[in-house]
């Protein structure tokens, strides 16, 4: 598979997740372990440009995939528009739910733009405005105990502007 | 050269006199950028070389004896290594500043699911695989689950005038019994730890708190001394009281990297964290109030029950609130602590005042309906001079401002009688609530070194999320005159000095003020170099008689000292607390039953804010917090056998992104607490949180006129009520 641009080979136990796979194999740890059910989306990464939470798919299932971790979006001293916009607006305590959370908000993004109706969309066709209550609905698969929830989404959403106003 | 504060008297405001103007802004997390790029080291993401994997092995009884393990299974799968066991092993999680070993309880069996053992393998498949395929036999006893039923222990507490008496004789009184289910911690990193060994010293990589207790826990546990212990701890993904003690992942690994001469890792899942890590106790509230019909309270009784297992120290300090929040002649407040078999209780964010403060809280507002009165105004008219109990002075006391701050600024004066507001089935109402949260100083120690126009500080706090980089980065900055960036703050490892760690909302102005501590003797020294008395460090440079000086020029040789803060005679002869007040709107669905959270204020009294920008963060974190105790977070626990049901986040409910509105707001009202400490900073991480839900609740009994006292107020609990009406 290809991680982060690199063409990367795997020799492992089949039971290994994607999320295993990333984090004991490859050493890629910023992709969080919060619960390995799918239950809290701190493992979420890009497949192909879709966000999903790799603790729930094999690593043996992704031959030939392109996926996408936090540490292919920007580093340290380089970071992209919303890991800055999370720096800004404080959008986590902790930090461990948010490599999550940005990468859900990128895949979430991309939806958006895509035209992808939530299930408070008041129209299934009319196009997406990321209000709050859009961007909270899409986001709730990623919890975060320290509760920065509204700092998260004012992130989300000045990036969400920006790029509109583009 | 090093400075010891022990706080006898008020200190000076000498933060006010500064010129470098940082401290308090609400600049951004200095560890920010590690955070969102995936580089900040949690300790599960420690990967030494030759590292072995390894998984607790759960007790399958309640209570009795491990008679023998059958490892004949696991034996066959490919990369076992083997099983650990035996009398260093531990039964829960060590309480908060135990500084010792918790129970070791050997073959003996205390509550479901207890750690029994520890299966190792090259893999962490395999060890899965192993730890699954073991067999364990028990001689198994029965076991007492309910709180009600077991054993119980009366623990005393206030009695203060004639309670009993005083109710006869009170134009309105609330008698009522309000309980609240059992909680967790839930913090988003898991419970792990990584071990290994190097000349008989232990590395101990650990999700963990309050490092120089950790380190005796540890210590003691294994039998070694803690010189030989090292811990780690740079970045933790959330402790929430769940991490003040060590638990049984870092003992089990230490030992079984000690045995295997390689390191070690163990990581609890997510359902191993509800099993075995210390939970809030289920509470049942008895709150009685009575009032004369103006409003003036003159009892207050809050008899509660709680629940731990045998051999625990702690017990929720469900009344530390109604101690001191009301003023009344009569005051009763018994303790009774049920001895049973369920999962260990130990301290979760705000333990006391995160459920005392819905019984007392919802117990006012009703208090309030049955005067007929604004429960704002009976509020403000029940604010004690004083510590009612001990009668000694507050310090720095803003419940009066939060209380007429928030309703101005949430529009309370536009709140209707119950049922009263209605859009389409769903039904509109505000609450209110006061909050309160006792501030406490402990032993602390940092050391800051100047080499020119840079500083570095070290001590052992940790920063949970709790913004510790930021804000000792912010007070050295301040204190010295620096540009923030010249400040490198390192923390969280046992070789620094020894901080408070982080707990009970005294990390910032315990350790903050060691660090300003330390400052101030460097200032000291600065002081007689430029031989006045009278200067201004600002932006690395000094200014003394006219004269604007480089650091850099000034020292020769750099200066480091260590500041010491420990408490005194002002936490004896005044009484120091945050207070604040919470006020909520909600929407109750009249065909559902389901209530959503429409906006939400916190106005709080905190003494001086370090950084305005986390300091808001963990309030509103707190408040998030109290919206899920009133409406959804519940561990029901197995009324055969104890054990929690709801142990995975899809069964436990965390507030999640859709529970929480856009409109969350904080008022940081302007204090200074010159008796709390020398930074004159009072604890913000539990204050969001104490008396948050019972604004929901009362917000939800305004909409629809439903009074809940079984807490979450699920839609079941909620419809139930608009049935009966
Ligand atoms: S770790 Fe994958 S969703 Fe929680
Ligand atoms: S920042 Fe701590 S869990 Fe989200």
């Amino acid at each position: 598979m290809t991680v982060n641009g690199e063409e990367r080979s795997l020799d492992l136990d089949p039971r290994t997740s994607l999320l295993d796979a990333l984090r004991d194999d490859l050493r890629l740890t910023g992709t969080k372990k919060g619960c390995d059910h799918g239950q809290c989306g701190a493992c979420t990464v890009l497949v192909n440009g879709r966000r999903i939470n790799s603790c729930l798919t094999l690593a043996a299932m992704h031959d030939g995939d392109e996926i996408t971790t936090i540490e292919g979006l920007g580093a340290e001293d380089n970071l992209n528009e919303l890991q800055a916009a999370f720096v800004e607006c404080d959008g986590f305590q902790c930090g461990y739910c948010t490599p999550g959370q940005i990468m859900s908000a990128t895949g979430m993004l991309n939806e958006a733009a895509e035209g992808m109706p939530s299930h408070v969309s008041a129209d299934l066709n009319d196009g997406v405005d990321l209000s709050d209550a859009e961007i909270a609905e899409r986001m709730s698969g990623n919890l975060c105990r320290c509760s920065a929830y509204p700092f998260i989404r004012k992130a989300i959403s000045s990036v969400a502007t920006k790029e509109a106003a583009e | 050269m090093n400075k010891h504060l022990k706080m006898d008297a008020p200190q000076p405001r000498v933060l006010d006199e500064t010129r470098q103007g940082i401290l308090g802004k609400g600049i951004s997390r200095t560890e920010g950028p590690k955070k969102v790029s995936g580089s900040a080291t949690y300790a599960g993401d420690n990967h030494p070389d030759g590292m072995a994997h390894g998984v607790l092995l759960r007790a399958g009884i309640t209570k009795g004896k491990v008679t023998g393990f059958d490892e004949s299974a696991a034996q066959k799968i490919d990369g076992y290594v083997g099983l650990f066991h035996g009398p260093k092993f531990i039964r829960n999680n060590a309480q908060g500043m135990a500084d010792e070993a918790p129970v070791q309880p050997d073959c003996e069996v205390h509550y479901h699911s207890q750690p029994i053992g520890l299966v190792v393998a090259e893999t962490f498949e395999a060890a899965r695989d192993a730890a699954l395929a073991i067999k364990v036999s028990y001689d198994e006893e029965g076991a007492l689950v309910d709180p009600k039923s077991a054993p119980q222990e009366d623990q005393g507490g206030p009695d203060v005038g004639d309670l009993e008496a005083d109710m006869g004789r009170a134009d309105v009184t609330v008698d009522e019994i309000y309980t609240t289910e059992a909680q967790v911690s839930a913090a988003m990193e898991l419970h792990g730890s990584v071990a290994q060994w190097n000349d008989g010293k232990l590395l101990l990589q650990s999700s963990l708190q309050m490092l120089k207790f950790n380190r005796n826990e540890i210590a003691d546990s294994l039998g070694i001394d803690p010189e030989n212990v090292r811990i780690l701890a740079p970045y933790v993904g959330g402790g929430f009281g769940s991490k003040l003690g060590i638990g049984a992942d870092a003992v089990s690994a230490a030992i079984a990297a000690r045995d295997l001469g390689r390191p070690v890792r163990v990581i609890m899942p997510r359902q191993t964290v509800f099993d075995a890590v210390l939970r809030r106790t289920e509470t049942e509230q008895r709150v009685r109030l009575g009032a004369r019909s103006d409003g003036t309270i003159t009892s207050i009784g809050h008899d509660d029950l709680v629940s731990n297992l045998e051999g625990e120290g702690f017990a929720e300090p469900t009344s530390q609130a109604s101690q001191f929040l009301y003023a009344a002649p009569n005051r009763k407040m018994q303790q009774t602590v049920s001895r049973n078999h369920r999962t260990p209780s130990g301290s979760v964010r705000a333990p006391g005042e995160a459920v005392g403060m819905l019984g007392l809280e919802v117990a006012m507002d009703e208090l309030a309906e049955r005067l007929g009165m604004c429960p704002v105004k009976l509020r403000l008219q029940n604010v004690p001079e004083r510590d009612p109990d001990s009668g000694v002075p507050f310090t720095a006391h803003s419940l009066t401002e939060a209380l007429k701050r928030g309703a101005q600024e949430f529009g309370w004066k536009d709140r209707k009688a119950n049922g009263a507001r209605r859009e389409g089935e769903w039904l509109i109402g505000m609450g209110v609530a006061s909050a309160a949260r006792k501030n406490m100083l402990l032993p602390a120690k940092a050391r800051v070194t100047l080499d020119g126009d840079k500083a570095v500080v070290e001590t052992d706090m940790t920063d949970i999320g709790t913004g510790s980089y930021t804000i000792f980065a912010q007070i050295t900055a301040e204190a010295l005159g620096l540009p923030i960036e010249n400040v490198e703050v390192r923390l969280a490892d046992t070789d620094y000095p020894e901080a408070s760690g982080s707990g009970g909302s005294f990390g910032a102005s315990s350790t903050g003020s060691a660090v300003f501590l330390a400052c101030q003797s460097i200032r000291e020294e600065i002081a007689a170099k430029c031989g006045a008395n009278d200067f201004t460090l600002k932006d690395g440079q000094v200014t003394a008689g006219g004269k604007t000086t480089a650091l850099s020029d000034l020292l020769d040789a750099p200066l480091s000292a260590v500041g010491e803060i420990e408490k005194g005679q002002t936490s004896e002869d005044h009484l120091s607390s945050g207070f604040g007040a919470h006020f909520a709107e909600v929407a109750v669905n009249e065909v559902s039953g389901e209530v959503r959270v429409r906006r939400m204020l916190g106005v709080f009294g905190a003494g001086r804010i370090l950084n305005e920008k986390t300091a808001k963060s963990q309030l509103v974190g707190g408040m998030i917090w109290g919206i899920g105790a009133a409406l959804t977070e519940e561990a029901a626990h197995d009324p055969r056998t104890g054990h929690i049901i709801t142990r995975d986040l899809a069964n436990y409910h965390v507030a999640s992104h859709a529970d929480v509105p856009e409109q969350i707001d904080t008022i940081l009202l302007e204090e200074r607490d010159d008796y709390a400490n020398p930074i004159q900073a009072k604890g913000v991480g539990e204050l969001g949180i104490s008396g948050a839900g019972a604004a929901v609740l009362n917000a939800i009994y305004n909409a629809c006129g439903v009074r809940v006292r079984s807490f979450p107020a699920t839609p079941d609990k909620v419809m139930a009520g608009l049935d009966a009406m």
